[in-house]
């Protein structure tokens, strides 16, 4: 029996997304194959990673990651400007954590003006993302998105509840919505179309499925991303062709595994490694999924990921 | 393919005899086909036929069993390319190396190592899978080394290309049923020869899948069948991409000479980063490696692959169960809340990491729920009073906390009246609609 390389041809391809500044830009998506499936087609745009930036010092990270991070973590425009210079953000996302309305409830206002000046200080696009509060977000993104006009930024999450003010915001003033659902193929393109019936054209949407670290749910946002890729490629389903956003930093740190000391977990190992695996291992899993924006936090999962991208590309 | 019934039928006598026990071959052909008669039952099938039909039952891949006893592991057999499909079959095993060259001490480390990778989560045992022993030094000091890990009960690959070092450590140890790698195109002859004789498993290294499938076959023609394969990727890129053609040619166009398990060696291509090839040991997980040999068995590394293959491979349409029972998350003293969930095992870590988080010792109760979330089993009839004040009545809480207060998720609060009514003595608590709130929710009930 002879060997031949069992290729196959998908016909459809992944809209290609713009971000940034006109002079800066930076295109994701414009895939014609599943990840790294370069044998049968092309991924003109490897993924890209966007490093956190909280707009308050977050509390209750582990040691082994607010060390990493350093004497920036209170300072926005710092920590964005290290996340750019130091560890090689191919973007910024903003997570205006301060405005959740059961935390610090910082005013839209003062959030709009800690993403004007991450935007003046770095090259990189920047994407934006609020507190999850629907109703507040919709006040904080509408006056993101008029604040800077300069940029084409990705504001989200839109979900069922809000996506109506948060796309008419991003349709005036020229941004990509970041379209949020919970981990479910259908749900995630209703929502495509319902945004684009709105007159938002398609390829300034980025679906966010809802992702979960490894043992907490990686399973299930692996298989949504998976047969969304396919259904984008192999049947050419328009409203499953956005890139994809996926918020890993945010679920990886949230697991125990990530998280424990070596004093309350000793058979687990090394707690700083351990940590940087949780997020990469994730980081990782979701790429070979069809990620296509990482949102990440530890400078070194970032160096490992990118490093494998690029291992990944090499064929 | 498999075949149909009316393929079954045109390679049966014909003769209607009845010996098989059912009246007329067509029917019997029927029932071969749905796998309810075993084609043994007919006196009279011809032996190209019984050829024929063997080979289009035979699983497009091979299942692989390395070690013997509890600790032995089986990969292979996979039938799908996406998990949607299909559950994925064997989980992978994840092992370590050591070099035989390595002095005693490090020998014994890194067996104490890999024993000690052994987790348990959602009630499944985790654990490191086997060690590699690499010859690096004579043929004596191999067999050696592998009869040490052998007597410790953990399953052996033997990694020489050196077909003397290869007798000398299955002549110590085959009966343990080590995988022997690997035969390639330098060595191939006296390799496959060893594994025959030893009864051993064989991988087989060729650098692309071409070359590859010259020796599987070869290796096959040898009569053996127990074979594992590895295409010497130099790149991440070429191991997913020699990985995917394999698995799609096995399965999709019944190549045979590539329906085996892959086995992998991420730090081949990590360039001695130990974090790289853990990430690197991830992606081999997902496209569809089934022995994975990484360099040590540390925790840090062994614990997000083993849970990350415990996702991989679950049944996508059953969802994992966490042990229904009483959680002491933090030390819990008399006074701590007691709050009760369903044991869907996402819902169980979730609400246990919160808690963790929040840093407020609390009781969870994981009440049996057939491992449904908290809405779905509610409307499902499995998360309902009766069931809940069965759980508390029984779990002996009653004595471990001096208040009567059960928190319930807000997802459910229109059981909170019914419930008090089956739980005598108890005060049903509405807690909040998200698990992240809980911190907040029961600080706030204390202050």
């Amino acid at each position: 029996m002879a060997y031949n390389n069992p290729t196959e041809s998908p016909s459809g391809a992944i809209r290609e997304v713009t971000l940034g500044s006109s002079a800066n830009p930076v295109v994701v998506g414009g895939e014609t194959s599943l990840p790294f499936y370069l044998f049968e087609g092309a991924m003109p745009h490897k993924p890209k990673v966007a490093m956190e930036v909280f707009d308050a010092a977050p509390e209750g990270w582990p040691e082994a990651l607010t060390d990493a991070i350093g004497d920036v973590l209170g300072d926005p425009v710092a920590w964005a400007k290290a996340n750019v210079e130091k560890h090689g953000a191919d973007m910024i996302c903003v997570v205006l954590a301060s405005t959740d309305p059961n935390g610090a409830d910082a005013s839209a206002e003062s959030a709009a003006a800690t993403v004007r000046a991450i935007v003046d200080a770095v090259d990189v696009p920047v994407v934006v993302y609020g507190s999850g509060n629907a109703e507040k977000d919709t006040e904080v993104l509408k006056k993101v998105a008029e604040t800077v006009t300069d940029e084409r930024l990705a504001i989200g999450p839109a979900t069922e509840d809000n996506y109506k003010p948060i796309t008419a915001a991003a349709l005036g003033y020229g941004h990509v919505v970041i379209a949020e659902t919970p981990i479910d193929v259908n749900m995630a393109k209703q929502l495509n179309i319902l945004m684009t019936q709105l007159g938002l054209d398609a390829d300034r949407i980025l679906i966010d499925p809802s992702v979960g670290a490894v043992g907490y749910g990686l399973e299930y946002a692996y298989t949504v991303m998976e047969r969304l890729r396919l259904a984008a490629l192999n049947q050419n389903d328009g409203m499953t062709q956005m890139p994809m956003i996926v918020t890993i930093g945010r679920e990886a740190w949230r697991a125990k595994e990530a998280r424990a000391t070596e004093e309350e977990e000793p058979a687990w190992g090394d707690a700083a490694k351990r940590g940087v695996m949780w997020e990469a291992s994730t980081a990782i899993s979701l790429v070979m999924s069809g990620a296509d924006v990482l949102v990440m936090r530890h400078p070194e999962a970032v160096r490992l990921v990118k490093t494998a991208i690029d291992g990944l590309a090499s064929q | 393919m498999a075949l149909t019934g009316l393929d079954i039928f045109k390679l049966l006598p014909k003769t209607n005899c009845g010996e098989c026990g059912t009246p007329t071959c067509l029917a019997f052909a029927m029932k071969l086909a749905q796998g309810q008669a075993e084609l043994t039952l007919c006196p009279y099938v011809s032996d190209e036929a019984k050829a024929q039909l063997a080979s289009a039952a035979a699983p497009p891949m091979r299942a692989v069993t390395v070690g013997v006893g509890d600790s032995a592991f089986t990969v292979g057999e996979e039938t799908v390319l996406f998990r949607h499909d299909k559950t994925f079959v064997n989980p992978a095993a994840f092992g370590a190396s050591i070099d035989s060259g390595a002095s005693d001490g490090e020998i014994d480390a890194a067996i104490a190592a890999c024993k000690a990778a052994d987790f348990e989560r959602v009630q499944q045992r985790l654990r490191c899978g086997f060690l590699a022993v690499r010859s690096t030094g004579d043929a004596a000091r191999f067999a050696e080394v592998a009869s040490k890990v052998a007597a410790a009960d953990v399953p052996v690959v033997l990694v020489t290309e050196d077909p003397a070092h290869a007798e000398a450590a299955l002549g110590a140890i085959a009966s343990s049923k080590p995988l022997l790698h690997a035969a390639t195109e330098s060595n191939a002859d006296a390799m496959i020869e060893l594994a025959k004789k030893h009864s051993v498993p064989l991988a087989i290294r060729a650098k692309g899948l071409e070359a590859l499938s010259a020796l599987t076959e070869k290796a096959a023609d040898a009569g053996l069948t127990d074979l594992v394969i590895d295409s010497a990727p130099t790149t991440a890129g070429e191991a997913l991409r020699d990985h995917v053609f394999a698995r799609r040619a096995a399965l999709n166009q019944k190549f045979a000479p590539l329906g085996y398990p892959v086995i992998t060696f991420p730090a081949e291509i990590s360039g001695g980063d130990q974090m790289l090839e853990t990430v690197y040991a991830t992606a081999d997980l997902l496209k569809y490696g089934s022995i994975i040999v990484l360099s040590s068995a540390e925790a840090w590394q062994m614990l997000p692959l083993l849970v990350a293959r415990q996702n991989i491979y679950t049944d996508p349409q059953r969802p994992m169960q966490a042990e229904a029972k009483i959680y002491e998350i933090g030390t819990p003293g008399p006074d701590a809340p007691f709050v009760v969930t369903t044991n869907f095992s996402l819902t169980y870590f979730i609400v246990s990491s919160e808690i963790e988080t929040a840093k407020v010792p609390m009781y969870l109760g994981i009440v049996e729920s057939e491992g449904l979330s908290v809405l779905t089993a509610w409307a499902a009839g499995k998360f309902v009073p009766e069931r809940i004040a069965k759980f508390v009545n029984d779990s002996g809480i009653a004595e471990k906390v001096s208040h009567r207060d059960v928190i319930i998720p807000g997802a459910v609060a229109q059981i909170s009246g019914e419930l008090k009514e089956e739980l005598d003595g108890w005060n049903v608590v509405v807690g909040p609609y998200e698990a992240a709130d809980l911190g907040a929710f029961v600080k706030k009930r204390a202050s």
